[in-house]
């Protein structure tokens, strides 16, 4: 998976590695600010009240 | 120039510029026009690197995807720890810094005429006060919102819809993540008797004082019978009725009870903490600094 992304970008190894740095900073970004905060409500560890 | 089909000009340069690429490869026999054609037509480039992979069996392919897939998954569960444990943090204490200033611009306006600032209708999501606690840091400060849901308590420790106000007789219920979103109730358990719990509205301050004995330090040594501190289960709503741990009972007291989960990172019991109201309301106006309990320690 990882090496068919890196055969895939263009461009010389410097240019390749900044794009995938790109790329891992918005799959975290995408994971951070979206996919967590809407994951987290589901999960049980977060209930701290009585009911 | 000798083409058997007229149209597709750009295909034919391309398998042109491919084929003595393929032999300079010295692997003529291999290279026949039809497999060209199957390969996207824009990545020269790319003949020798997709070669290997081509010749490798396909369960080595399986399992390195395999793996991948699993490295993958492990640091995605890192980085969600990450993000409970710091992110929350910081949005948290983001979001309490704006509503710390709210709340101080509400209260520095005059109240609207006729309205006095402690009837004033307090909705759910609304900021009404700051909790104070100095056993858990001398500048240990939050707002507390009314209501108990996350949309509450991702910004800060939530007030139980329909319990008592502070300083009303029956008892304040509050509720903070014990871990993430600021960590408001992390070091509940440290709570000794008699350690000052201060809430601070539009003109008052309340200290509440946590039950048991201070002098023996036993929190469950409390005259009421009620223990200062109490680990229950999670459906034991008694512990926020007016009268803790007493259901259906008519306010005997003012109180104040904290509730958070335990143990940390795990949300199969609750930690409660029990507290009373110590003498009445304090007027900001005469103790602008915050009453003496504050600065005991």
């Amino acid at each position: 998976m990882y090496g068919w992304i890196w055969r895939h970008l263009p461009g010389s190894t410097g240019l390749k590695a900044l794009q995938a740095l790109v790329l891992v900073a918005a799959v975290c970004a995408l994971l951070l600010f979206v996919v967590f905060p809407w994951v987290e409500p589901h999960l049980p560890f977060n209930d701290v009240t009585v009911d | 120039m000798g083409d058997p089909d007229g149209y597709p000009d750009q295909d034919r340069t391309e398998h042109r510029e491919r084929v003595p690429e393929l032999v300079g490869a010295s692997r003529p026999a291999v290279a026949p026009r039809p497999t060209g054609a199957h390969r996207a037509p824009d990545e020269p480039d790319e003949e020798p690197a997709a070669a290997p992979p081509a010749r490798e069996p396909l369960w080595r392919g399986v399992v390195r995807g395999t793996g991948e897939l699993l490295i993958t998954a492990g640091l995605v569960l890192l980085l969600f720890v990450v993000y409970e444990l710091y992110v929350t943090d910081y949005l948290t204490g983001q979001r309490q810094d704006e509503l710390t200033q709210e709340l101080r611009e509400e209260w520095a306006q005059p109240p609207a005429p006729g309205e006095a600032p402690q009837l004033r209708q307090v909705e759910i999501g609304d900021a009404f006060g700051v909790l104070r606690i100095p056993r858990l840091g001398e500048d240990y400060a939050r707002v507390i919102l009314e209501g108990t849901s996350e949309t509450e308590l991702s910004q800060g420790p939530g007030h139980y819809e329909g319990t008592a106000m502070p300083g009303e007789p029956g008892n304040v219920a509050l509720a903070g993540h014990r871990v993430g979103k600021g960590s408001p109730f992390l070091e509940l358990d440290a709570m000794q008797p008699g350690d000052p719990i201060v809430v601070e509205t539009a003109d008052s301050w309340f200290v509440y004082r946590v039950l048991g004995d201070p002098a023996t330090g036993d929190l469950d040594a409390d005259p009421s019978g009620i223990p200062g501190l109490q680990i229950v289960r999670p459906t034991d709503i008694d512990v926020i009725a007016p009268t803790p741990n007493q259901a259906a009972s008519a306010p005997t007291g003012s109180y104040l009870t904290l509730t958070t989960c335990h143990p940390r990172f795990s949300a199969r019991e609750r930690l409660i903490i029990h507290a009373r109201l110590e003498g009445t309301a304090l007027a900001k106006a005469e103790l602008p600094d915050g009453p003496p309990a504050l600065f005991e320690g």
